[in-house]
């Protein structure tokens, strides 16, 4: 298995070498064996006596991350839509795709989509299966903005990107949530665990994380709206990825982890009422399309949200249909798809506007297509495999039962109504999608190609997959017991057996709505130029691309004005908040450990010869106090040299010797320098300043002080151990060899210091020279 | 004396704050040196004041001054010299290219 799915992630390495002969071959045709083996391999396991297959290959033991596969039946179902659709898909690109487009990337692209999707759905371990998860988006990504120079392309890729990445990363704390509860990281060990899990008090959020990542990825309302813009991308991708394959992966999360969460009173409502509306909502807004592909688009939406609201229901029947109808959409929906991309490409456009009467010109697509519609329509004819499953929908939302509580009775008697409600927009787009293609008149002048019938190679694959259309409708129990049956019960948990059938009697009541849908729907098909006003009315300009766009716009204005509230590019402004903050932590951590102590005992005591030294200190705090309200820029420079030469005269005071002739001979040389500058700056004017800043200024600064005296004093008034300085008294003579017990500090005992001191004055030094002499502007001339 | 000390220092702190907020880049400059003057001396008061003789070994003398404190604070005025002497003429190279002093005006461009 693991060659399977790794296979077309090593064959992107040997794409370019394909790429360079893509003149003379399309690179397509070196790739398609790929997907063809990976099927031809997965469909030896189809068959009556299935039973479930592991793998386990080592990647990050320490963590419990291993590269566990396990192929049950509904993993086998998905490799096989990835792999045969994946084949198909290929086989059209061929055609479809010319020479001169960039193959390698496509291909690169659409091979790495494919291993991780192979990887999401065969995953046993979750951060594998969030892996491959992720890969998915990401190829998408690339694969929407193919076209890159088209500013819709890059839209939509980025819309997809931002919902499911949102969606993705609420899946990654589903899991880790999930992992922290049962302590392993294997799916299957965690169905074994399920009490555990349901009765944590996180389930509720366990439950709305994966739910979240399913309903991005697979575009259930209110998260639908990539979908229609991911349309931008090439038609097999949307063929692929946005019919097929990807868009089910949130169909596949949330049946995968069914055997845990369903049957709970929460995800019934939550799933099912979410997929009702999305079925609902998508089919009506398909039939205001204009674009088929739009049509198409809002078409998945609404199946995934009926396959959705059946796996909400999660009793027996509601799931075979689901299972059974992920099929029947892939198959259905890929070839309309397809049959769309050969009307853009023969005729150069998708706007349905433009188009019609291109039965005659285009019949085998149009003969195609006739069988791809009705199915979509679940038309009752015993050869489309759309009319069973949407049968059995029906039938599944007529017996719901096992729940109780205030909401949930009514909420059941209304599924069936809007069942038949979102079922006869999909009849009315459906044949909207259809006769507004190719019946009617034909507008020859409007289109930029004339109209004529597709190469036999693209029409392939449409064939292939409307032949398994009518192939499943003609003998749905045969792949109903070979592997639709095995699906159904690895998401149920037991097993399901179902036949179906294409006849129940005239009073069966599933087809009774079927026969209303139909009644319903053509009478809508036939006036629909009449009630289209209806969309002006509602949902009028009111969609959720409105919101999207109001918040990706909001989240980027928000956040640059927050920015440039506070960085104001002041420096005033940056050391306010520095002192603040300095005041507020330090003043709060100062209060709360109750800090503030005054202990006099340590302290020498005030003596008439300590006068000079009070005198010195007052002219000093005078002077400093001093530089605050002299105007003028000379006086300002003699004031700061009588707080430095006081400064001086406190070292002496306090037998520091060594400190005041340093301090006289850096304060002489600073004045120094300060005159030299003086002369070449402004004036020293004084700048008016409103009374609120100077107070403000104030208030920081006399708060800032009295924080640093509160602290000094504190700090002086507790003494937890005695000094280390007897050590550097007694050894330095002994050690050092030394009387200057400063110095000896200064070179031998804490040497390194001094070096770095030394290194600093030669940096500024440097510093000081480069920013005289190196002019690099018109200054240096 | 210590007390007297420590609000000298506070009163150092406090203008040299205050000028550190003001708009003209001489009167940060000034801030500056004034910070430091008032970081070395509560260096100074925290190691004690006047508690013996100076830390130069004498025959006969038993009680020192603490000396580490004094050699901290050497290495710091060092310091302290040479980041006030790249400021100032950081700032004269400010003033003469942008031909103003004033730090309102000097906030660089908008899209930086």
């Amino acid at each position: 298995m693991i060659y399977a799915v790794f296979a077309p992630l090593v064959m992107t390495l040997l794409i370019p070498f394909f790429n360079k002969w893509k003149d003379k071959i399309h690179t397509g045709w070196f790739l398609l064996p790929i997907p063809l083996f990976i099927f031809l391999y997965f469909v030896q396991f189809i068959g009556e006596g299935f039973s479930p297959v592991a793998e386990s290959y080592q990647w990050i033991p320490s963590l419990n991350i291993s590269i566990d596969f396990y192929l049950d039946g509904l993993s086998l179902l998905f490799v096989l839509l990835i792999s045969g659709i994946g084949t198909l898909v290929l086989l059209y690109s061929i055609y479809y795709l010319h020479k001169s487009e960039r193959l390698g990337h496509f291909y690169i692209y659409l091979f790495i989509f494919m291993s991780s999707m192979l990887g999401v759905v065969l995953s046993d371990n979750v951060y594998v299966l969030y892996t491959f998860w992720e890969f998915t988006s990401i190829s998408s990504f690339l694969l929407i903005g193919f076209w890159h120079y088209r500013e819709r392309s890059r839209y939509g890729a980025l819309k997809s990107m931002l919902i499911t990445v949102f969606g993705g990363l609420s899946l990654f704390a589903g899991i880790v949530t999930l992992t922290y509860i049962t302590g392993t990281t294997s799916i299957q060990e965690m169905i074994n665990q399920k009490d555990i899990i349901i009765d944590s008090p996180l389930f509720p959020l366990i439950l709305i994380f994966i739910i979240l990542g399913a309903f991005t990825k697979s575009a259930q309302f209110p998260f639908h709206i990539w979908l229609p813009d991911a349309m931008e991308a090439p038609t097999p991708v949307s063929a692929y990825l946005h019919s097929a394959t990807m868009v089910k992966a949130g169909i596949f999360l949330i049946a995968r982890f069914s055997p845990i969460l369903a049957g709970e009173p929460m995800f019934f409502i939550i799933v099912s009422l979410f997929g009702i509306i999305t079925l609902c909502w998508g089919s009506y807004m398909a039939v205001r399309q204009t674009d088929l592909k739009g049509i198409l688009a809002f078409s998945t939406i609404s199946q995934l949200g009926m396959i959705m609201a059946m796996l909400g229901f999660g009793t027996k029947a509601a799931i075979f249909a689901a299972v059974f109808h992920i099929l029947n959409h892939a198959t259905f929906k890929g070839s309309l798809f397809m049959i769309a991309g050969i009307v853009d490409h023969e005729t150069g456009s998708r706007d349905i506007r433009k188009l019609g009467g291109l039965m005659t010109f285009m019949p085998i697509s149009a003969t195609l297509a006739l069988f791809g519609v009705f199915s979509m329509a679940g038309f009752p004819l015993p050869f489309l495999n759309g009319f069973y499953s949407k049968e059995m929908f029906f039938e599944a939302s007529l017996h719901l039962d096992g729940y109780g509580g205030q909401f949930i009775p009514f909420f059941q008697q209304a599924i069936p109504y809007l069942a038949v409600f979102g079922s006869i927009f999909t009849f009315v787009y459906s044949m909207y999608f259809f006769f507004g293609t190719f019946r009617g008149e034909a507008k020859m002048g409007e289109l930029p190609k004339k109209p004529h019938e597709a190469p036999i190679g693209m029409l392939i694959s449409p064939f292939i997959l409307v032949l398994g259309v009518i192939l499943i409708g003609l003998f749905p129990n045969l792949v109903n017991g070979t592997f639709i049956a095995h699906s159904a019960e690895a998401i149920y948990g037991s097993a399901v057996e179902k036949d179906i059938y294409f006849w129940h009697g005239l009073t069966y009541p599933p087809l009774i709505m079927s026969i209303i849908v139909v009644v319903l729907g053509t009478l809508l098909a036939l006036t629909r130029q009449k009630w289209a006003g209806i969309y002006t009315i509602f949902p009028r300009n009111l969609s959720f691309n409105e919101v999207y766009n109001y918040i990706v716009d909001k989240t980027e204005t928000a956040s640059t004005k927050i920015t440039n509230k506070y960085m104001t590019g002041s420096l005033r402004h940056y050391v306010l908040y520095i002192l603040i903050a300095i005041l507020v932590v330090s003043g709060v951590v100062f209060f709360l450990t109750n800090g503030f102590a005054i202990d006099t005992s340590g302290l020498s005591t005030l003596k008439l010869s300590d006068v000079p030294d009070i005198l010195v200190g007052l002219t000093m705090a005078i002077a400093a106090i001093g530089t605050i309200f002299t105007n003028n820029r000379l006086s300002a420079i003699i004031i700061l040299g009588v707080v430095g030469y006081g400064l001086a005269i406190l070292f002496v005071i306090y037998r520091a010797p060594d400190l005041a002739l340093t301090q006289l001979i850096v304060e002489t040389v600073t004045v120094a320098i300060f005159l030299l500058c003086f002369y070449h700056l402004p004036d020293l004017k004084k700048i008016k300043e409103k009374p609120s800043i100077t107070l403000t200024n104030s208030i920081i600064s006399i708060g800032f002080g009295a924080l640093m005296t509160i602290i000094a004093i504190s700090a002086h008034s507790s003494k937890w151990f005695e000094p280390i300085s007897n050590y550097f008294l007694e050894t330095s003579k002994p050690l050092g060899g030394g009387y200057n017990v400063v110095n000896v500090i200064l070179v031998d005992m804490r040497g390194l210091d001094t070096l770095f001191e030394i290194t600093v004055l030669g940096i500024a030094a440097l510093a000081i020279y480069g920013m005289i002499k190196l002019r690099r502007d018109k200054e240096a001339k | 004396m210590e007390i007297i000390m420590s609000v000298l220092a506070g009163i150092l702190f406090a203008t040299g704050v205050y000028n550190l907020l003001q708009k003209q880049l001489l009167r940060i400059v000034i801030g500056t040196a004034l910070i430091s003057h008032g970081a070395h001396l509560f260096i100074l008061t925290m190691g004690k004041l006047k508690t013996g003789a100076p830390p130069i070994l004498v025959k006969g003398v038993e009680q020192y001054t603490d000396p580490l404190p004094q050699a901290l604070i050497l290495t710091s005025i060092v310091i302290s010299f040479g980041v006030t002497s790249l400021l100032l003429v950081l700032a004269y190279r400010a003033a003469t290219l942008n031909k103003t002093d004033n730090m309102e005006e000097l906030r660089g461009s908008e899209d930086e």
